[in-house]
């Protein structure tokens, strides 16, 4: 109820890896402007459809839904070059599945742009069906993109797979939301697709990944990206 | 089985239908059938379906059994070798326990007529192996409850086990038929008059406001909407109960929930008495009283805790003692609510208000169970509203009023879950499974085209986008019936079966072992003793070291593995984290009602204490008391803020759905609310801005701002970025099978393999927001959560008749309320709010 608090927001919040800037936005983009590249990961499309198929009749919009996002982040970023950073398809079957209105709405938004598939464990074979360019990485300048992120320091690695989550407690509450995590050597992405949940980043699969005293969760709220630093944030 | 001679009650109207062996039996303890027994004895043998609605201690058991037993001894006994045959009579109860209670009760006539009458129970406590042996050798008499009947009928070959089904008794039915547990039982019953189109039902019930409704949910309802209701049995009376008011020297507090101030008058009192009851309304109320009785406990009187997350072992105990009479007090929530009858209980103590005047006669009815003498019973108001509430419910009493709540139509939810367990059983036939599904009174108004949208559901999901058509659970096949299309759906069915309960438990176990910081153990985690089981919300909000009250000690929470909640001996008295949720009942209308009226009439003041009317006296100087169906409102200054009291009486749920679209307009109007809190008798909101002074130069007007349309728009704009509605969503999604029951410590590894309900509701909102499954959720928070009904009724009660007082100052109407802000969680968009603090912290 204090919405005064928020009102006069920016709702997006600059960042660096690597010495590299960076912009993340509420929705878990993350914005490249030297290279106007836009970043986003894990989209595991047809999520739904693939639960279908093993009984569980989950609704079968999350493709529409996460593709709806995605092109208007498209719309206010304009990006030239985009990087999807694996896992965007939910099997290896998922991008044959994917509706026809669904398909031709992705093959318009790729259009014009130089779009990279990066392989993630979910969807290690780049889709026969879509254009744009497959990779196991990739680096750019003194960044580089891959899915899984590598345990030990790092110099400028940009990942996803983990779907980080932060949590805090503050007065008897506690609020959870998806986040970026980072602490300027390495960042991993939330997850971008509508149907993808969340990992505590107090998970142990965290563990060793980050300096603890420059560590920061950039967190999603309803329209704002709030920094917090690890040391505030629990299981 | 307690039963008293009465005088003047013969059996020779009715002799002829019991048995010598009965009749001696009754001769024997120097008893007589009574005439309601005979009754129903009589109008079963005559195969009428009846309810039986008597007051506690009238007999009301043995006269539901009698019949059944008077046939099953009818019966020729089985000669060895012979098949087995099927159950004869089924015994439904809301609670677990109160089927074992029974079983314990009845084995005495049994006994000691040797009848050789086989009687069983089972529930979700008994082991696989018994379970497999009943169905190869069902008892005569099977003792049970509604989810476990779910499970019965959805199993292959249940149709040969409920061949010899004659009688289905239905226990406490006044209580299974408010909840979607009485949906999915209704539907149940419907299957087994398929089965068995003879089937007599008995239902036994305490008073309630509309006996007609129940004697229909007995019976079929016809196919055009005719109605059909069973024979009803009314026994009046008993004796007026002994009712009192605690009446204490000490200062009766403003607010909170713990009458604390009251605790050596309970300690007297329970002393002054062989057995005493003490109930309250939360589990947490029930952990505070245990803890304050026991530190003044200098004569060290076995007392003894009772509520549903403790242990089952632990309970146990407490039953045996109760029954032996052992103990000189328990304290209890709804657990021993219902129907349970053990030891000799001569005193009743109600803690905290009743919040309904037929809760509160019935719980009072536990005491001296003995309908010819009355029950005694002490009421404790834990704060100075519910000293209103107490003398509304206790003149209520006297008055014999009932307040039960009106019976609902039947979830969609449920009734999705029902069509699958159906096809599980056997293929069917849609029309047949229409006809049977609306002969059961809650879906008797059910239309086919909700009936095919949920089939529709159950097949293949209910998506507009029908991309599912190959992944179909169910598929109508060439003989027109719908089958299931793999048995594992089958085994999915019969894990969510009977799903109805909410929020996702965690066990309670000691450990000597101390957790670190981040709730990091050292070596593997040793557990000790269960303590219980709790809500999952609740211990997700706990930090290690955090102390909280279970299981009547102070626990310091250490950390959760798995699905464990590890916890050791906390050595302070008093815990950090006050209370945790659950089990909090709404103010009826119906004592709201008492309680306006009470306010509006200061001459029936007198039979309130005197600090009370003290209290309303200076209220009525200061500020004003509304009339019976007037809404007072009061605006105030105080610190840097701004007040708004509003008084409807309309219980906690409808004021919290009140608050949140009040401050959507005050929003609208720039008042600039920061907040508000509501309890159960009225809704305080804050803000920025001098709300008096707006309605005085015209930028806010209170008929526009109590308007009705506030149930339109508003209430549609909110619903849907509502936390609430995801709540509710989530229990209906699982009731519907669409997501799995969560299995909390789980979900942590598996986040590719789980799709929180959250995110459904979401892209589900957003792109069908017609689906069977949202139209169920709106419809259970219009009534449950939201009180919708409820407040829709007030707005147009109030309307023109508001009265507005601008204070300097705050009135001792609105301290009590004002004492309760802080202690509401947040939630929604207060969520950002608590996340821009966090990250404020950075720059300082």
């Amino acid at each position: 109820m204090t919405a005064d608090l928020l009102e006069q927001r920016e709702p997006n919040c600059a960042l660096q890896i690597a010495g590299e800037a960076f912009i993340c936005d509420p929705f878990g983009c993350l914005y490249w402007p030297e290279e106007n590249c836009l970043i986003i990961s894990d989209l595991h499309l047809e999520k739904g459809s693939s639960f279908a198929s093993r009984g569980r009749l989950i609704p079968p919009y999350d493709t529409a839904a996460t593709l709806n996002m995605l092109e208007q982040r498209l719309e206010y970023w304009r990006p030239k070059t985009v990087i999807s950073l694996g896992d965007s398809f939910h099997d290896k079957n998922a991008a044959e599945r994917i509706p026809q209105q669904y398909h031709l709405q992705l093959s318009a938004m790729m259009k014009g742009r130089n779009w990279i598939w990066i392989q993630g464990n979910h969807d290690p074979l780049a889709p026969a069906n879509l254009e744009g360019q497959d990779a196991t990485e990739l680096a750019i300048g003194p960044i580089i993109f891959r899915h899984e992120p590598h345990s030990g320091p790092s110099n400028g690695e940009i990942a996803g797979h983990l779907h980080p989550a932060a949590k805090i407690k503050r007065r008897g509450s506690s609020v959870r939301r998806r986040c970026f995590i980072g602490d300027g050597t390495r960042l991993i992405m939330p997850s971008f697709g509508s149907f993808t949940g969340g990992l505590n980043i107090r998970d142990r699969a965290f563990n060793g990944m980050f300096l603890e005293s420059d560590q920061y969760a950039w967190v999603m709220g309803q329209n704002n990206v709030f920094q917090i630093h690890a040391r505030q944030l629990v299981r | 089985m307690k039963q008293h001679p009465l005088p003047g009650l013969t059996a020779n109207d009715n002799s002829l239908s019991l048995p010598d062996t009965f009749t001696e039996w009754f001769a024997a303890k120097g008893w007589q059938p009574r005439a309601h027994q005979l009754e129903l004895l009589s109008k079963i043998q005559n195969h009428k379906s009846s309810l039986l609605i008597a007051p506690t201690g009238a007999g009301k058991t043995l006269a539901g059994f009698l019949p059944s037993l008077i046939e099953i001894a009818s019966r020729p006994r089985r000669k060895p070798g012979e098949a087995h045959r099927g159950v004869h009579t089924l015994y439904i109860s809301p609670l677990k326990a109160l089927a074992v209670d029974i079983e314990r009760n009845l084995s005495t006539p049994v006994v000691e007529m040797g009848l050789g009458t086989k009687i069983e129970t089972r529930t979700g406590d008994t082991p696989p192996h018994k379970r497999q042996r009943q169905k190869l050798a069902p008892p005569d008499i099977l003792l049970t409850t509604p989810e476990q009947l779910s499970l019965l009928i959805a199993a292959k070959d249940c149709e040969r086990f409920f061949d010899g089904l004659e009688i289905v008794i239905f226990d406490e039915l006044h209580s299974l038929v408010t909840s979607k547990r009485g949906h999915l039982l209704s539907l149940a019953l419907a299957r087994l008059r398929t089965f068995r189109p003879n089937l007599r039902t008995i239902g036994l019930s305490a008073t309630v406001a509309t006996p007609s409704e129940l004697c229909q949910w007995l019976i079929a309802q016809g196919p055009d909407g005719e109605v059909h209701e069973a024979d009803l049995i009314e026994v009046s009376g008993g004796a007026k109960p002994d009712i009192t008011i605690l009446k204490s020297d000490t200062r009766i507090p403003w607010a909170g929930h713990s009458a604390r101030y009251a605790m050596g008058n309970v300690y007297r009192a329970i002393k002054a008495h062989k057995t005493t009851l003490l109930f309250v309304n939360t589990r947490s109320q029930a952990e505070l009283l245990f803890q304050e009785l026991w530190r003044i406990n200098d004569d060290e009187l076995p007392i003894a805790l009772h509520h549903g997350s403790l242990d089952v072992s632990q309970r146990r105990k407490v039953e045996q003692a109760m029954s032996n009479n052992e103990l000189r007090a328990v304290i209890a929530t709804s657990t021993l609510d219902l129907g349970l009858d053990w030891g000799d209980v001569d005193l009743v103590v109600h803690v905290g208000a009743p919040k309904g005047a037929s809760r509160l006669a019935q719980r009072i009815g536990r005491s001296n169970h003995r309908m010819d003498e009355p029950s005694k019973a002490l009421l404790v108001p834990a704060n100075i509203f519910e000293v209103l509430e107490c003398q509304a419910a206790l003149d209520a009493n006297y008055l014999g009023s009932q307040d039960t709540p009106p019976l609902i139509n039947g979830g969609l939810d449920v009734l999705a879950q029902h069509i699958l367990g159906s096809a599980c059983a056997k293929p069917f036939d849609e029309d047949e499974l229409y006809a049977e599904i609306i002969t059961a009174a809650p879906y008797a108004s059910l239309s086919r085209a909700n009936f095919e949208k949920a089939l529709d559901f159950v097949a293949t999901g209910g998506y507009a986008l029908r991309t599912y058509d190959q992944y179909a659970k169910l598929l109508k096949t060439e003989d027109n019936t719908w089958r299931v299309t793999h048995p594992r759906v089958a085994q999915q069915y019969r894990l969510n079966a009977g799903t109805i309960v909410e929020f996702p438990k965690l066990d309670v176990r000691m450990t000597r072992q101390r957790f670190g910081t981040g709730g990091k153990s050292k070596g593997p985690m040793r557990g000790g003793m269960m303590l219980g089981r709790i809500e999952e919300g609740f211990l997700e909000a706990l930090a290690p070291g955090d102390t909280f009250r279970f299981a009547g000690k102070v626990l310091r929470f250490e950390g959760i593995r798995e699905n464990i909640c590890y916890v050791s001996n906390a050595q302070d008295s008093d815990p950090k984290i006050p209370s945790y949720a659950g089990g909090k009942f709404p103010l009826s209308t119906f004592l709201a009602e008492q309680v306006r009226a009470m306010l509006a009439n200061p001459e029936s003041w007198q039979r309130l204490p005197e600090q009370v009317r003290e209290w309303l006296t200076i209220q009525k100087i200061k500020s004003t008391l509304p009339k019976q169906d007037e809404l007072l409102i009061e605006t105030f200054p105080r610190a840097d803020k701004y007040y708004m009291m509003i008084y409807p009486f309309e219980g906690r749920m409808a004021h919290q759905t009140l608050g949140m679209l009040l401050t959507r307009r005050l929003e609208r109007a720039h008042a600039r609310p920061l907040g508000f809190v509501a309890t159960d008798y009225a809704l305080g909101i804050w803000g920025l801005r001098d709300f008096d002074r707006m309605f005085k130069i015209g930028e806010l007007s209170l008929s526009a701002l109590f308007d009705e349309d506030m149930l339109g728009d508003d209430l549609d704009a909110w619903l849907d970025e509502s936390f609430m509605l995801k709540r509710t969503f989530r229990q209906c999604a699982t009731i519907a099978g669409l997501i799995e029951q969560r299995f909390p410590g789980k979900e942590k590894s598996g986040r590719q393999m789980t799709v929180s309900s959250d995110l459904i509701y979401d892209v589900l909102r957003s792109h069908q927001p017609d689906h069977i499954l949202l139209m169920a959720t709106k419809e259970d928070a219009a009534r449950g959560l939201l009180d919708v009904e409820r407040l829709g009724k007030l707005l147009s009660r109030i309307q023109s008749r508001i009265v507005h007082k601008a204070l300097e100052r705050i009135s001792p109407l609105a301290v009590p309320v004002m004492m309760e802000i802080g202690k509401e969680g947040i939630a929604g968009e207060a969520q950002d709010a608590l996340l821009s603090e966090a990250a404020e912290e950075l720059l300082r």
